[in-house]
């Protein structure tokens, strides 16, 4: 087996693993993570397909950008429920 | 139990899916000729930016303008804008502000990069103008860019433009070549650079409001 097939193989997986565990995970904090990392394997699968224009936009509009966007809303989220818990 | 149903059932799925791709016809004719043969006459020498922006300049014309739309939705939703000025930055780590003030010039310099790139290898408008947006996050992130208020007049200027831009040259095209977005072969090239940088700039500004007008609520309780 060659090295390129084996690391295709791998990313495969992997891409795989981490969208089910996105999906799967109860936290929301890890899920978000584990998003962000399938972006990530998501861009190196792009640029394995020799798809460089494509693996340009996800890593910076997909993982990137909404990576950052959802965490910001996590946060806000947190914050309304740390707020919520302080007026019990 | 319910397990027992429902993976299966998910398992099924994928295989009718796999057989259906298996199943599916080649595509009926094959563009890849025709863009290679009519990439002389696009003004641009990669095939992705020549069909993004001479072939297909309709749809991103179209998409611009979603992108521009999608902002104006959430700037509508966001609820009413704090009339007090409440742009108190977060005092952040040193060394955060100071990595980000690092990183913001050569951000800069990459985005432009990949603006040029785009006419001739794998690049272009939105990949710099995603790279401008992360800049501005960064930036507001490391605590020193405040979050949008509301838009002002140069800020609807720089969102609006690159929109602008596009819809005026397809206009002018449109009196002049009598087609719109048909670019005469000789100038294409500068008028997709000229466009590129519009929508760079646009681009840039619409996908960082996304984010900078909606955690306006900066200085609430966190």
């Amino acid at each position: 087996m060659s090295l390129g097939l084996s690391f295709d193989l791998l990313l495969g997986a992997s891409l795989l693993w981490s969208g089910w565990r996105a999906l799967s995970t109860p936290r929301l904090d890890r899920a978000l993570v584990l998003f962000i990392v399938f972006g990530l394997l998501m861009t190196l699968t792009w640029a394995r397909l020799a798809a460089p224009d494509i693996a340009l936009a996800e890593a910076a509009i997909g993982a990137g950008l909404t990576g950052a966007l959802l965490l910001d809303a996590y946060g806000v989220l947190q914050a309304k429920r740390l707020a919520a818990e302080a007026r019990k | 139990m319910k397990r027992l149903v429902v993976i299966p059932a998910a398992l099924f799925f994928v295989l009718v899916l796999i057989l259906a791709l298996v199943d599916l016809a080649p595509p009926a004719f094959d563009l890849r000729p025709l863009v290679a043969e009519n990439l002389a006459s696009s003004g641009v020498a990669h095939p992705v930016t020549a069909v993004l922006l001479n072939y297909r300049a309709y749809d991103t014309l179209l998409e611009i303008g979603v992108l521009l739309l999608a902002l104006m939705a959430i700037l509508a939703v966001s609820g009413s804008p704090r009339t007090t000025s409440n742009t108190s930055l977060s005092a952040s780590d040193p060394l955060l502000a100071m990595l980000g003030r690092i990183a913001a010039p050569v951000m800069v310099v990459v985005a432009v990069y990949l603006l040029w790139a785009g006419t001739s290898r794998p690049g272009g408008a939105f990949q710099a103008g995603a790279v401008l947006a992360a800049l501005a996050v960064l930036l507001h992130l490391t605590g020193l860019l405040a979050g949008w208020q509301q838009p002002g007049v140069r800020l609807r200027w720089g969102l609006a433009g690159g929109f602008l831009l596009f819809l005026s040259v397809g206009a002018l095209l449109l009196l002049v070549e009598g087609e719109l977005l048909r670019y005469p072969p000789a100038h294409a090239g500068v008028l997709i650079l000229l466009i590129e940088s519009g929508l760079t700039l646009s681009l840039g500004l619409i996908l960082a409001g996304l984010f900078l007008f909606l955690s306006h609520d900066q200085g609430g309780p966190r």
